[in-house]
């Protein structure tokens, strides 16, 4: 069975929730099975945030993610905390610009992105963690190029029309990137 | 068919309430359940219905029990310290035989306790959580298309019966996203000539009341209450089973500690120990039969909680205390993890020979 | 044969009031049902009992009726009123159930300007249990649980509900009357007829404190108590409308 679980950890405010949201309702139109289960409590007020993502393709036991095949890191705690758990073989995105220290695991690929770095250069400086998933879909190939538009269009309300056209692009910065 | 979507547990359990038409909600904040009454704030006034931020949990149950007068489906919805609030009003809808939904999104007690998911409110759910003789109709749903499927049924099961039931989900259910369909649903006409519906100087007064100062006429009531409750216990139980066909081990959970069994049994499995699970989807009345009689070919028992162990008193009651149960439990916000519960499954078959 | 100049109203089942010799409680359910039987409301009427000696309210009106736990008979009647807002609900309470274990309840009702009619009938001490203090029992009365005298330095004053209430935006009318003699059960019945009335006309919140007495808790004789009450209840709280938002608003 092909199940893939993610955990993304960061700042309350940094979009992590968000960002894992953006994840599962690329399950939804692709008719995976799908849970989306954020850290909820004090933490979302400025503390550390993260949010579990289980992909499948039948039901899902558990959607609390213990040992993630893919870790997406966007402060230090994040990394210290979630670091050990990550399945052998497993994928570690790192947020460069803000954890200063390199993965010590050998046994993970790592990816080093200064995503908050970019953001603030190309005016989108909310968007960080959107150019992190821009690049995880590029190096897991998890969904489908083709759904981005669909999902933005989707989770980002009509009022805020030009937000859509800035996601989009974040993720497109992101998929571009090379380490 | 309706669209398959996206919804948080806590968001689906609204909409599906309103789906089984559940026109009035009264709540009062709290995490970690308070999308219900920020969904149903949003959704009421768009659809006629009523929504009352109340001033206290004590005034929702009671708001409750005024529309639940009237014959109208009503909901509350907490989670547990609110709950041991609405105690009160609970006993006297059970008291009155008024039907209504209470949701229990469950948090880490005892006393304020934490925020975190729990089910350590498992005894003040099946044992009815106020005073005197009663029970509720208690589901437990272990996924959001299963929170929209049962609030619908719990509302139907509650009128059938005249007993209040309570959705009993947790922290971790309530906040989750999974895909989900809310189709229109069924919704069962049953006797409301008892309802207060001003009597058009047409009828004899109807009065809800649960007070009687003749003893005889009280024993009376309960007696006649609890052949009701013989008939739910008959005609209600849920259950689901897992992997049960060939099973020696048997992982009793419900809710969410059933989400984390299932990866649990399937490293079990691929150890090649046998085990497979019975999920209770009610927990009052609880499926007993089926855990009965799965005495003669199981050789013990696995619970797996997050609370202290309070189901596993319903398992020993239920198999008559014929085969080992060994726990797997965390509390206060802690979820078990599947390798605790792998632990314990291999414990129990190494019990083995023990029949 | 002569005419009728006076007979029970069509409101008031034929059941025997439970309450004690000299108890006013009979002389206010009186008033309820003509007020009831006067506005012609009686079909679609649903009355609230609370817990206290008129617990058994359910027994003595014709309407509907649904009895509350202690205090929430505000909260029943919203339930109730929200449920049908054609129906006219009203809620019947003594002065612990209504000004003790139901402050908030009785509170929040009137900030909200719930569109319910409250009966508070105020004798100053808790009669169902047998005579103990009341959030209403005057400084230095002697009850089964002061019975030294209500010591204020220790458990505190009385509670004023009108003159407290008179002080939110939300309560439409607010009215203290006492049924101690004829005169007063005049005016009682036209302030308990105008606060069903409002309700007839959406106007809102509406209660009506009546002061009345306990001869048997207070161990008087029932003529007695009416002097007691004349000359300690009324000084302590004055009869009057605290609030009529309808009539200020014509005044203006």
């Amino acid at each position: 069975m092909a199940q893939t679980q993610m955990l993304f950890a960061g700042f309350g405010g940094q979009g992590i929730l968000f960002s894992g949201k953006f994840l599962a309702y690329d399950g939804l139109f692709s008719d995976k099975q799908v849970s989306w289960l954020p850290s909820y409590g004090p933490e979302m007020r400025g503390g550390t945030a993260s949010c579990s993502v289980v992909f499948s393709d039948e039901i899902i036991g558990s959607p609390i993610v213990s040992a993630p095949d893919i870790l997406v890191a966007m402060n230090l705690p994040s990394l210290d905390k979630y670091e050990e758990s990550v399945v052998p073989g497993g994928k570690i995105f790192v947020d460069s610009s803000l954890v200063e220290r390199k993965v010590s695991r050998t046994d993970v690929t790592t990816y080093y992105i200064p995503a908050t770095k970019i953001a603030a250069e190309q005016e989108m400086p909310t968007l960080a963690n959107m150019i992190l998933v821009g690049k995880l879909i590029r190096e897991t190939g998890i969904i489908g190029e083709e759904n981005i538009e669909k999902i933005i269009d989707k989770i980002v309300s009509a009022r805020h029309a030009a937000l859509k056209d800035l996601n989009k692009k974040a993720i497109a910065v992101g998929l571009a990137y090379k380490d | 068919m309706a669209d398959k979507v996206l919804m948080k547990g806590n968001e689906a359990i609204a909409e599906a309430a309103i789906k089984a038409g559940c026109m009035y909600y009264f709540g009062y904040p709290i995490t970690p359940q308070t999308e219900v009454a920020a969904y149903m704030a949003k959704r009421m006034p768009k659809i006629g219905g009523t929504f009352l931020q109340a001033e206290s949990e004590i005034a929702a149950i009671n708001m409750c029990i005024g529309v639940a007068s009237t014959g109208k489906r009503v909901m509350t919805s907490s989670s547990s310290p609110g709950i041991s609030l609405k105690a009160e009003g609970i006993s006297y809808m059970a008291g009155c035989d008024l039907p209504a939904l209470i949701v229990n999104v469950q948090r880490g007690g005892p006393g304020l306790g934490g925020i975190q998911p729990s089910q350590s409110d498992y005894y003040q759910a099946t044992r009815g959580g106020g005073h005197g003789d009663y029970h509720l109709f208690v589901v437990a749903p272990a996924s959001v298309q299963e929170m929209v499927s049962l609030t619908a049924h719990a509302f139907n099961v509650a009128e059938k019966y005249r007993v209040p039931a309570m959705l009993l989900a947790d922290g971790t259910l309530g906040q989750m996203m999974e895909p989900v369909v809310i189709d229109e649903v069924e919704i069962e006409e049953h006797d409301k000539s008892w309802a207060l519906t001003g009597t058009k100087c047409e009828r004899e007064h109807n009065v809800i009341n649960s007070l009687s100062m003749l003893p005889e006429e009280l024993e009376q009531w309960n007696i006649d209450r609890y052949e009701r409750y013989a008939k739910m216990e008959k005609e209600e139980p849920m259950w689901e089973e897992y992997m049960m066909e060939d099973a020696d081990i048997c992982v009793v959970a419900f809710g969410i500690a059933s989400r984390v069994s299932r990866n649990a049994i399937k490293a079990a499995r691929e150890k090649g120990v046998k085990v497979g699970m019975i999920r209770p989807i009610t927990l009052w009345p609880f499926p007993k039969e089926v855990l009965l009689a799965s005495t003669d070919k199981v050789k013990a028992y696995v619970t797996v909680e997050l609370n202290m162990g309070q189901m596993a008193e319903d398992v020993e009651l239920a198999t008559h205390c014929r085969r080992p149960i060994l726990k797997a439990n965390r509390a206060g916000g802690c979820i078990p993890s599947p390798e605790q519960v792998l632990a314990q499954i291999e414990a129990a078959n190494e019990l083995g020979g023990e029949q | 044969m002569g005419e009728i100049v006076f007979q029970k109203p069509k409101s008031l089942t034929d059941n025997q009031f439970h309450y004690c010799p000299g108890c006013t409680h009979g002389i206010i359910h009186r008033l309820v049902a003509e007020a009831i039987d006067e506005l012609g409301i009686e079909g679609r009427t649903i009355g609230v009992a609370s817990v206290g000696c008129s617990v058994f309210t359910y027994n003595y009106f014709t309407c509907d009726m649904v009895q509350a736990a202690h205090g929430r008979a505000p909260a029943v009647a919203t339930g109730v009123k929200r449920s049908d807002p054609n129906n006219i609900v009203f809620t019947y309470q003594g002065d612990g159930d209504l000004a003790s274990i139901g402050t908030a309840e009785t509170v929040h009702s009137a900030a909200r300007n719930e569109n319910i009619t409250i009966i508070f009938v105020n004798n100053a001490i808790y009669g169902m249990t047998g005579g103990q203090m009341a959030p209403t029992s005057l400084p230095g009365q002697v009850t089964q649980t002061s019975p030294y005298g209500r010591d204020v330095n220790t458990v505190g004053y009385p509670v004023r509900i009108c003159e407290m209430l008179s002080q939110l935006e939300g309560p439409s009318y607010l009215e203290r009357v006492a049924v101690n003699n004829v005169k007063n059960v005049k005016a009682a019945k036209k302030a308990i007829k105008k606060a069903f009335q409002n309700q007839v006309e959406n106007k809102g919140f509406s209660l009506v404190e009546v002061v009345s007495t306990c001869p048997t808790n207070w161990g008087m004789t029932p003529e007695k108590a009416m002097e007691w009450l004349e000359q300690n209840m009324l000084p302590y709280y004055p009869l009057g409308v605290y609030k009529d938002r309808y009539a200020e608003e014509e005044a203006k």
